[in-house]
Parts: C-alpha cells; structure tokens; sequence
C-alpha cells in the first residue's frame, strides 16, 4: 500500500508530502499563499526510472532487490524441448504506460463529525475499498465510516485504488477542520499522480518443431510497478497467466517480476497485465509463422488450444471450445484472404500500403484462484411493499452497465418487468461487500449472487403460501405488501460459494486459474502513409466466444470501446516521461484516439455457455483490450515488412524504422528497435 | 453597455441561461463554465479537461457550440446561454434521448451532456447528415466509454426520425 | 483551474477608438483578448503572466469580411466558422477555408480568430502558411494611426512580432489572383482532428507548358515562425517537373527549415516529412499540368 501522507521520504513526483487547509473561504489565492510558504529541504538520492535500471541493482529502492514479486510457472520439462526443435525463435516486446484518461477526473467529498465518523462521498469503483482504508487511517470502526459511490464518470480500473488516496486525504483534512473538504482533481494532476497501466518487456524463447508446433518455451515477464508494491503483484499475476495466449504448451517455464522504480505507482486499467502479455505472444506467433515458413494462420491453427488440452497453469479446457472456428469465421467477416491477395497487388505501388494482421487470445474473468474465496461477496435483494424491488451491490456502475445487467437479472430471477427493478446506491452502510468493481466479474460472479438473492426473495413468499409457482406482477406485489405487514422487512442474501471443481494452487502457480476464460480472434485492416508514416485502422473485426450476451447494445458497446481504448495503447497514447514525471500531462499533448483516428469496429459474438456465470455469462469488459495492439502490429509487419516490438507505435518509429541510416541522436519517442 | 468597473472585483452580468433571464455576481474572468455550475447550479455541463480539448463544457452561446471553459464570463454578458439542462425544452431532445438509449449512445454519461448539445447544434444547421457531417460535428467532443460508433448511430436515428416527423 | 479570477482584470470598452487609448495609456500592461481559445488555455493551467485584459469579442470594426473587386479584408476578430462560411474564402482562398477547418472542433472554431492565430504567433498555428502565400497584408492600427505590413514581415522570431506595445491587428488583406492555382493543403498531427500540428504545409504553384511558372510553399511546426521557402520556390522556378527535380527538390525543403525536438515530435521526422509533403505537391501539380 502506498503511504497517504509523507513521513521523510519521497520515492516518487506524485507523492503527497503535506495536507494543507486554507481556512474558511477557500479562496484559490489564499490556498496558494499557503502552498508558497511551505519549504522543504530536499537530499537527493540516486533515483532509478527505467525497469532495465532497477533489475541492475546499482541502486536498491525496495527491499533487497527491486522486486516486489515474482512467480514462476513450470510445467512438463522445458529444458529438453530444444534439442528436438527444428526453430528455436526468440523475440523481445515492449508496451508502455498508458493512462486510462476517463472524462471525468478523480475527486471526493468527504466530511467528518464526532457522532457519524467520517462521510465520503466519491468518483469511485470500490466502496468498501475505500472504506477498508479509511477505518485503517483514522483508526474509526466500520460504523463510523460511511462511503457512497456517486456518479462515476469513467474509470477503466483508474479508480479501483487511487480514491482511497485522496479519500484519505479529505478525510484527514476534514477531521482535522471539522468542516466538508472537496478534492478534485485538475486533469493536470490527474495525468501526473495517479495509477497507469504497467509498461512491461516480455523474453520469449521458443522450441518449435519443423511444423510450427510449439514444443516449449520459455516467457520471460518484466512489469515496471513504480515506486510502490500497490496492485503490482495481481496485475502481474494476471500477466503471468495469459502470457501463453490461447495456445498449447506441452512445456513451459514462465518467470514473472514486478520491479520498482522512482515513478508514481502503475495500477489497474482494464486487462490489468494480460495486454501486454498478450501482446507479445501474438507479435511472437506471427514471428514463428514467419521463421517456420508458414502463414500466420497456419501457425495459430496448428497450436490453438482444444478441449480436453490444458493450459500453461494446466488447467483443463471442459468447454466446446472451437479456436479453429473463431478463426475461420473472423478470416470469413474481415474478407481477410480476398484482400491480403489484393494487398499484395496494390502494394507494389504508391505512398500508401496496406497490410492485415491477427490476434487471437483469451481473457480470464474473475478473480485468479481463490480470489473469489477471498472477497467472499454478499449481495442483497430486497422487495418493498409496493412490490418494488431493490437489488443491493457494492457493484458500481460506471458505464459498462452494471445497474442495467443486474437489474436485468434479478427481474428475470422473479419473472417481473424490469421496470419493476432498482438498484440501491453503493452506500457502504445500505449495501453489502459484493466485492470491488474490477476483474471483468460483476455479470458473472455478483451477477449470479443476485439472481440467488432474488430467487431467495420469491422462496420466502412462497415458503410462506403468499405466492404460487406461477404468479402475475400484481400477485407478486400483494404478497410482498402481505409479508411486510407481518414480518417487517423482505430482504435476501447470497453469499458466494466456490466452486466445487475449481482447484487453485497458490505456490506452484498451477491449476484452474479462472472459473472461465472468455476466447477471440480479432482481425485489424491498417493502411500506412509513407508521406506521414501515419498508421491508420481501416476496418476492424472483433470475434469474441462469451458465454452468453446478457444484453446485446451494452456487450456492442464494451467490445467498441475497449477496441478504441487498444487502438490508442497501440497507436496514439504515449506518456513521455522525464526524471520519473510524466511531461505531457495535457490532453492536447497525451494523444487519444478522436472519432476522426477509429475505423468502424465490427463486432461479433458466440455463446457457448458459462455454468459459473449467471445465464451463463462470462465476462467481457475488459477482454477487447487484449487483441487489438497485437492485431494492428501485426498488420503493420504485414504492409511494409518491418517488424516493431514496441508500442507505442508513433509515426517517427516508423520513420525511423524505414530510414537507411540511424539517428545521429535519440529522440525523445523511446523506439525499442526492430528485428 | 458593459457592465465591467474593470477592477478585479465581481460585477454584475446579466445573461438568459435556458431561457430565464439570470444574475450573477462574478469576477469577470471566472470561467463561464464555473459560473454555471457553482453560481446557478447547473452542474450538467462538466469540467474534463480545462484546455477545450475534451467538449464535455460545451454549451450553446447565442446558438453557437462552444467550450464553456474557455470563454471568461464578462463576454457573455447579453448573451443567450442554453445548456444541457435547457435541452428539455429542444425539439430535437426527445429524438436524440430516444436515439441514444436505442443505440447504447450513453455509457458511463459524463462526455454525453457535451454530444448531445454538439448534436443538436449540428442538425440545426445539417438537419440530414452524411456520416461525414457526423463525424466532423462531433470531433470536438472526446468520449472513452464508447469508441464513438453508438454516438454516431443515435445522432443519424435521431436525424432521421426528426425528418421524418 | 489554477488561476485566481481575482487577480485579474478584464475591461470590455465595446469600443474600438477606447481600447486604443487604453492600449496607448498603459502599454505591455494590457493584453486583448478575442475567442480566447488560446490565452484561457494558458489562464486555466496557471501560465497567463499577464494580469489585465481587455476584451475585443465585442467590436464590431474587427469581425467585418469586405470584398473588393481585387482584395479581400478580413477582420482580427473573425472566427474560422466565420471564414469556413463565407463565399469568397472558400472558392478563392481554399488553403485558408482548409487551415480553418483544422483548427480543433466546431466549438474551438466558433471561437478562434484568425487575427488571435496570428498574435499568439505560435509557430505550429494552422492558418499562417496559408496567409504567407497568399501574399497577405495585415492592418495595424493604435492611437497614433493605421499601418499596412506585408505579413512575410510579421514575424520575426519565435513568439517575437512586429505587433508594437500599444497595437492591434485590424485586418488582414489576401489579394483574390489565386484562383488559377493549384492549391495543396496538409496538415500533419498526432490524430486526425483536434491535434497541433507536427508540420503543416500549405502550396500553390502555377504550371504552364510544362514549366512551373509560379509556385508558393509555406510551412508551419518547422521554423520558429511560420516559414515561406524562399530558396526553394526560387529553385523550382522555371523548372520542369521530373526526377531528378524531386530529389533536388528534398535536400532545399531540408535545408531551408529549423525544425526541433519536443514533446511533440522530432527534428528528423518533421524535416522527412515536411520534404514529403512538399514532394506529394509536386506530384499534384505534375498530374494537373497532365490533365490540362
């Protein structure tokens, strides 16, 4: 956990020393007279900026070693695979920070009195988070806390921990003042102190026989955490897991580490590791197709994973799961063979080159392991009574749809209209703990405590003969008015149960990772300009399995805005950092896709089923982040044959790339070099 | 006749937000986003980014589109402000809320106030867009949820069924 | 927002002869403001060192577009919605109608002025390529009367202009004998709208049997101030177009320009690739004199 406030040391440009309250009004000129006349002495101490500068231990600024955490995955024997392969390939990738850039900055109200404790009030994902942290800081009870999630605008995972700091600090401030003390950030600040995505490098070294077949392997993952261990061990756990792609691995060795470094700390943002992971495995599968001498279809076909097969952490695919099919309706629905020939052709002249590139890949949803044992989620129904009924979640919803799907759920579980269905605020002292907002597992995990909770509700009525087995709306609403005239309240809780068939072990790193994996092949068209060494996405594909589609416009709408988000983690969002601080922390410097830069993002789904998730669900929030990266350098490879490791990938990479000569100086886009 | 002492001090402005005639007492340089939200509390139109790069400030100003973050509130005195909160009362609100809910326009909502008002702005004068005049009319205004398609779907239904009423 | 409202004045005469006078009584101290897509940016983030403003949105003098049978006048104050619009920008002076159309969205567009553009003297602004070959005149007035400058003349150094203490831009003049041109407009960004620019080029060339009779090439993001190519348009001249011509063509763009690294881009990528538009120009004024 990252400090709130300062002692006597700085490990990074964000870190809050002070907490300074100006006074009643809260004139901006007088807060910054106050700023002014604060001085500290500073000693400098050797900082260490780059993940490559922290594995050399030069300088330790954690522990004894950098490192936060590490994993290893093993299995079968890696160490004899090499001397039957035919290709031994090996490659190196690089993704960089990237910020999630939600509309809406963060910021809470927080207000404190003797009698109720403290009150927040915030732009959140997590409640109880917040909550948690809060009792530890001001050392009050859980009933003296109270947190409420307001209207969110936007979060990505930028908001899973980043609002128990200025929680924390609002809530000291006003304890100490004894008045209401607003915090919001500036976009400024925002840009410059909270959480980004990890940048990560990824080593594969790969033993493939003279048919393309993966023998075994060994994946190397580095993600840089920043200056403190904050979310660095899950996201790289997460990384760790998906680092094989959807492939077979008969054997396999995968060292992970998170390291430290003098910047703010990295955190949540949707995929949460398995993009750049990810990343790497599809750019490296295009390089075995390549050094193999096959198409990269082919080499995907000849390694998808299949039913019966276990993954790297040997967990065993029960499903009917048809990577080949996926494949070929993806190729069908992006005209992928007509146009590479067409490509092919129309290449050979003028400034524009066009290219195709795949990905296929696989997203686990829900917390790894016995993460869900852990969390331990309750939810509640309850039904009012006029009839109407309340689903009760810490569960927030900041666009991705959370307060529709529930809803949905819970009127389905009692056969009423979904009209019929509201949601309570997450209000910590209204709701219980269902878990934080994250992992892509609210539809499918809280999602299937609320149709227990719900069916609970119509259990009672009926153990009571208020209500039939078949009933109408308005025979639901009488009896609930019924029951409550005798009993008082009509409440329902379910409380998470794991699974029987779900094994996890936590120190070999092997086992049923997730309860499912969501599957998809997505196919990205780029044309690049060689007067502007632009990239851009002509058409995009994006074929996802999910288990089942519990609500067709919001599923459209998280797979289009998470393929928007890749394409600027691809493409466009560079952090320019200097000494450990992001410099280009305006949005007209931090570059995101507008609607001018995005192709039209055909989406596709299929369902297989999902006996873990409510209907059958699976996760998708966070799965289109995944794909799109990989797809799109793949297809750059595919229309002017250079091969990028790094996103990334800007115009003057390109450039570079393409010239004869090398730059005299290295300019400021870090390009990780090609081949 | 402007009524600006020209000292730092707060002066008197006087403009018609969503269709009443408003007062304010401010310094002539609070931005006239910060005047809608913190002075006649209409905390629709929102702050993303403060450099009139994001559009989620937009607001009409004497029918014009324009980023509220941007404009010192001294300038708009005399003018006719609509805001999101005035929308209700649009011939086009109805189609485009309509639009946005049947295409999923509106994910986590906070850029949605801003698309709304460019939309509106853009069917004034293009009643029958081509994608194009979509797009363009709208690039002002930046959204994370939604990679845009469903915002531009919902502006062209809305279109259409306004043309067709 | 990191500025105090408190801290700064903003005066609003509504006239332009009492803006001038305070301009004249207090000169460097007061710095007008017009759409303020430009000076607010800097006011929010903390950066506006200037504590006193005086507001020239509201004078009528500055937002005129007049047409005369051989010039066009366009005033300071004149926005780029405002240009987009008006019949003669957008048949005559294309490269100008197209600069506009860069400049953010709908909403910066209805605010920004051409004349603010020119003042804020950046060097990546998006219409001052466009002003350079069409030979533009700015009008520069103050109490102490009007002057005409050719606008090649205006700037002088980054963020440096000819603008005296106490002056403001009045209008800027295009003379309308472009229309046989051929014009070329590109700008080049980090996204397809909304971005400043990395470069930006802005071309007019004449070609008659062959022989490229005229041919104006402007440059923005490449210089200090926005760039006119002098050397090169003096080494196309006369020339036909082949070859050999293009390669010769490259190493002037290269020479002539003073691009630098920054948060932006690269030296290397912008001198690389404001050779490339110029050469795409070339190209297009070679399929015209094809066609014709």
């Amino acid at each position: 956990m990252e400090p709130i406030c300062l002692g006597n040391s700085q490990r990074h440009s964000g870190e809050k020393l002070h907490l300074l309250d100006p006074g009643r009004p809260a004139l901006p000129g007088r807060l910054r007279k106050a700023v002014d006349a604060v001085s500290i002495e500073y000693e400098p101490l050797p900082p260490v900026h780059t993940m490559e500068e922290s594995e050399r231990q030069s300088t330790i600024i954690w522990g004894t070693d950098n490192a936060f955490k590490s994993y290893l995955i093993e299995k079968g024997d890696v160490d004899t695979v090499w001397k039957e392969a035919a290709h031994i390939v090996e490659g190196e990738y690089f993704t960089g920070a990237q910020e999630q850039l939600y509309i809406e900055n963060n910021g809470v109200i927080a207000a404190f009195d003797p009698e109720n404790g403290v009150t927040v009030w915030g732009s959140l994902q997590c409640p109880y988070y917040v909550h948690k942290a809060l009792m530890a800081l001001c050392g009050l009870p859980e009933d003296k806390i109270r947190v409420v999630q307001m209207e969110t605008g936007g979060a990505f995972g930028g908001k899973e921990e980043y609002p128990s700091m200025i929680a924390g600090h609002a809530a000291l401030l006003s304890i100490k003042s004894r008045r209401p003390v607003k915090i919001v950030y500036d976009r400024m600040e925002d840009m410059v102190a909270t959480t980004k995505r990890h940048p990560s490098r990824t080593c594969h070294r790969t033993a493939v026989s003279k048919d393309g077949q993966i023998l075994g392997g060994e994946i190397e993952f580095t993600i840089d955490g920043g200056a403190y261990a904050t979310l660095s061990s899950v996201v790289l756990s997460r990384g760790t897991i998906h680092a094989g792609g959807p492939y077979y691995w008969p054997s396999v060795r995968i060292r992970a580490k998170a390291v430290a470094t003098n910047t703010p700390p990295h955190g949540a943002f949707r995929g949460f590791g398995a993009p750049q992971s990810l990343f790497a495995m599809e750019r490296h599968m295009d390089l075995i197709a390549q050094v193999v001498g096959i198409s990269p279809v082919e080499v995907r076909r000849r390694n998808f994973l299949k039913p019966g097969q276990t993954t790297t952490t040997e967990q065993t695919i029960r499903e009917d799961l048809d990577l080949d099919h996926l494949l070929d309706r993806a190729l069908e629905l992006s005209d992928y063979a007509a146009k590479k020939a067409r490509f092919a052709e129309e290449n050979r002249n003028g400034m524009r080159k066009k290219g195709m590139g795949i990905a296929a890949f696989l997203h686990g949803a829900g917390f790894t392991g016995s993460g869900e044992r852990y969390l331990n989620s309750l939810v509640g129904v309850e039904a009012g009574a006029d009839g109407g009924v309340r689903v009760l979640v810490s569960s927030a919803e900041f666009g991705q749809g959370t307060n529709t799907v529930l809803c949905q759920i819970a009127a389905e579980a009692l056969a009423l209209p979904y009209e019929g269905v509201a949601i309570a605020r997450p209000d910590t002292t209204v709701v219980p703990n269902s878990g934080p907002t994250v992992a892509s597992r609210t539809a499918m995990i809280v999602g299937t405590l609320v149709q227990s909770a719900a069916k609970g509700i119509k259990q009672t009525l009926m153990k009571t003969g208020l209500l039939g087995d078949d009933y109408t709306p308005e025979q639901f609403r009488a009896s609930c008015g019924e029951f409550i005239r005798t009993h008082g309240a009509l409440k329902s809780y379910a409380r998470y149960e794991a699974p029987g068939d779900v094994y996890w072990d936590d120190e070999k790193y092997r086992g049923e990772a997730y309860a499912a994996f969501a599957w998809a092949v997505y196919v990205a068209e780029v044309s690049v300009d060689l007067t502007t060494y632009a990239v851009t996405v002509d058409d995009f594909v994006a074929l996802q399995e999910v288990g089942k589609v519990l609500h067709p416009v919001l599923a459209e709408g998280q797979i289009t805005g998470g393929v928007a988000q890749a394409i600027g983690f691809a493409l466009y969002e560079k952090v320019v950092w200097q000494n450990g601080r992001m410099i280009n922390n305006q949005m007209t410097n931090y570059i995101m896709p507008s609607s001018a830069d995005l192709p039209p993002i055909r989406v596709f789904f299929e369902q297989l089923g999902n006996v873990h998730g409510a209907h059958g669900a699976k996760g998708i929030g966070e799965l289109p982040m995944d794909g799109p990266a990989p797809a799109i350098v793949n297809a750059v490879e595919d229309a002017i044959g250079v091969r990028f490791r790094s996103i990334p990938l800007l115009p003057e990479d390109l450039f570079e790339a393409l010239q004869p000569e090398p730059p005299k100086q290295q300019g400021p886009s870090s390009t990780r070099g090609t081949t | 006749m402007n009524p600006s002492p020209g000292t730092g001090a707060k002066c008197q402005l006087l403009f018609t937000v969503n269709g009443e005639a408003r007062k304010v007492l401010a310094h002539p340089m609070e931005r006239l986003l910060d005047v809608l939200r913190n002075d006649l509390a209409l905390s629709g139109t929102k702050e993303g980014c403060g450099e009139g790069e994001c559009g989620s400030c937009s607001v009409l100003l004497d029918g014009m589109l324009v980023n509220s973050c941007l404009v010192p509130v001294a300038q708009a005195t005399g003018a006719t402000i609509v805001t999101i909160e005035g929308m209700s009362a649009h011939a086009l609100m109805i189609p485009l809320q309509e639009a946005f809910l049947a295409c999923g326009g509106a994910q986590c909502g906070i850029c949605t106030p801003g698309m709304i008002l460019a939309a509106a702005h853009l069917l004034e004068k293009t009643p029958e867009p081509a994608p194009a005049d979509i797009r363009e009319g709208l690039a002002g205004n930046l959204c994370r949820c939604t990679g845009y398609q469903q915002i531009f779907e919902a502006v062209a239904m809305a279109a259409r069924r306004k043309v067709r009423k | 927002m990191r500025a105090d409202p408190a801290e700064f004045r903003l005066v609003s005469p509504g006239d332009l002869q009492v803006v001038l006078s305070l301009l004249a009584s207090e000169p460097t101290e007061w710095l007008p403001i017009a759409g303020g897509t430009d000076l607010m940016v800097l006011y929010s983030a903390g950066k506006l060192p200037n504590r006193k403003l005086v507001n020239i949105w509201n004078i009528p003098e500055l937002r005129q577009i007049e047409v005369f049978p051989d010039t066009i006048r366009i005033g300071a104050a004149c926005t780029y919605t405002a240009l987009r619009g008006h019949d003669v920008v957008s048949r005559e002076f294309p490269l100008l109608a197209a600069a506009a159309s860069w400049t953010g969205g709908i909403a910066n567009q209805n605010r920004g002025t051409l004349g603010g553009n020119i003042a804020n003297a950046s060097p990546a602004a998006d219409s001052l390529p466009a002003l350079l070959v069409y030979d533009a005149d700015v009008t520069l007035i103050s109490v102490r009367g009007n002057r005409r400058l050719v606008y090649r003349d205006f700037h002088q150094g980054y963020k440096q202009t000819a603008l005296a203490a106490d002056e403001l831009i009045r209008d800027i003049s295009l003379p309308r004998r472009f229309s046989g041109y051929v014009s070329h407009a590109r700008k080049v960004g980090a996204r397809n709208a909304q971005a400043i620019s990395k470069v930006c080029l802005a071309a007019l060339g004449i070609i008659a049997n062959g022989t490229i009779r005229d041919v104006r090439l402007a440059l923005g993001s490449v210089a200090p101030i926005p760039l006119r190519l002098n050397e090169t348009e003096r080494s196309l001249t006369g020339k036909k177009i082949e070859p050999s011509l293009i390669g010769a063509v490259r190493q002037s763009v290269v020479g002539e320009i003073r691009p630098i690294d920054d948060i932006r881009s690269t030296a290397r990528y912008r001198a690389a690739v404001a050779a490339n538009l110029v050469v795409e120009f070339l190209e297009k004024l070679a399929a015209e004199r094809t066609r014709a």
